[in-house]
């Protein structure tokens, strides 16, 4: 079990998460991470299944990768991961149906998402399986903090709940505070992300 | 068919409403040229693949269309992807052999379109609007003719999407940005704000 967690293996997990995140300083994935966060809930479920779909086809791609022609390693991958997406979507559709429709295109969409085929090619062609797995499941978990950072200020702010919950109270209400429905909108979600983006390069820039 | 054509430009816009083909969106709009390549690559290639698809899903995928009493839509993912990775494959090759100068200042980003979401998002944005009914939906698709329509639409926006980000960025190297804002940071808020003002299209219909 030693070897299992090493330290580079450890790295591999943690990187993602903050100083390599794939949203904040590799911009891949942007589209879906936009689209799905005007709520809590479907940012976390979003998050996930990248995070499972990632995760999977990293395992699979790694220990198929001596196999693969290097011609047509693309298709290989898209197709591993067009069929992860395929059970994935169906899967949501049999036990988070509202879930499944709010986030309509999107599901289907994680196929193109930049993050798969960029960790297939830069990391899963060549590594062993459990690194692989390790990094798959820290890129997603990178890509589902900022859909949850994202989702948490958009539904605050645009409907003063959290996951359907109310939490700004009645008496604010009461005394002239509105909601903002500007952050309801596609608009704000870009702006969020770039503020989010600004906030943590100037954390990481102190850093070093 | 007009109004779905207009429509898919301004008010459904691949880039300010769905946010699909962000990456490249982004990575490619530093300059005017290559951005208007790309979106012409983009256009061209949804224009094939959107009826491609839209055949598919008439006469193979949908309810009792292959085999009486079979829907086989779940398996649309992997054929859309397949249909696309191919004919952007081909899309390649074509001009490759016949405008070579064309295929030079496209280089990477020809291979590259077949994962951009914009294609697969417009193929699944199909998939659902064929399901809608023509009569009560200006969004509905009915026919072949509104696919292509709906594809030649969505690449237009798509075009001059990038173009317009790719314009304001050409300028804004020229302004003081805060030192962490710049580059990806201050991009987003500018989408952002490109994406407000397109939002004021919101009510047309022809």
């Amino acid at each position: 079990m030693g070897k299992l967690f090493s330290k580079e293996n450890c790295e591999v997990f943690s990187n993602p998460l903050n100083l390599n995140n794939p949203i904040a300083v590799q911009v891949l994935g942007i589209c879906s991470a936009l689209a799905v966060t005007s709520q809590l809930e479907p940012a976390i479920v979003m998050g996930l299944s990248v995070t499972v779909i990632t995760a999977f086809s990293n395992v699979i791609i790694s220990l198929i990768r001596k196999t693969i022609p290097n011609r047509i390693r693309i298709i290989v991958q898209l197709v591993v991961v067009a069929a992860l997406v395929t059970i994935v979507s169906q899967i949501l559709k049999a036990f988070a149906y509202d879930v499944s429709v709010q986030l309509s295109v999107y599901v289907g969409l994680i196929i193109t998402n930049c993050i798969l085929m960029g960790r297939l090619e830069a990391f899963a062609m060549m590594n062993g399986p459990w690194e692989s797995f390790l990094d798959g499941i820290g890129n997603g978990l990178g890509y589902a903090l900022i859909l949850v950072i994202v989702g948490f200020v958009r539904e605050l702010l645009g409907f003063g709940t959290l996951l359907g919950f109310q939490i700004v109270p009645d008496f604010c209400y009461e005394h002239g505070y509105m909601n903002n429905g500007m952050m309801t909108m596609p608009a704000m979600s870009l702006i969020i992300v770039g503020c989010v983006i600004w906030a943590h390069r100037s954390i990481n820039k102190e850093e070093k | 068919m007009i109004s779905l054509f207009v429509r898919s430009i301004f008010v459904d816009n691949m880039i300010f409403a769905f946010f699909l083909g962000m990456c490249s969106y982004l990575a490619v709009s530093k300059t005017v040229k290559t951005s208007l390549g790309l979106g012409v690559a983009v256009t061209f290639v949804l224009l094939i693949t959107v009826p491609v698809d839209y055949a598919l899903q008439m006469y193979v995928l949908g309810p009792n269309a292959l085999v009486e009493g079979v829907d086989l839509t779940f398996l649309a993912f992997i054929l859309f992807i397949a249909v696309i990775a191919g004919i952007v494959q081909l899309v390649e090759m074509i001009v490759e052999r016949f405008s070579p100068s064309l295929y030079a200042a496209l280089g990477i980003f020809l291979p590259l379109i077949a994962v951009n979401c914009a294609i697969m998002g417009a193929s699944l944005f199909m998939q659902q609007r064929v399901q809608m009914d023509p009569e009560t939906s200006s969004q509905a698709i009915g026919s072949f003719g509104d696919a292509i329509a709906y594809a030649l639409g969505s690449g237009i926006g798509w075009l001059l999407a990038i173009v317009g980000l790719a314009a304001i960025r050409e300028k804004m190297a020229y302004t003081d940005v805060p030192k962490p804002l710049q580059g990806l940071g201050i991009t987003f808020i500018t989408v952002g704000l490109m994406a407000m003002a397109f939002m004021c299209f919101s009510g047309l219909n022809i």
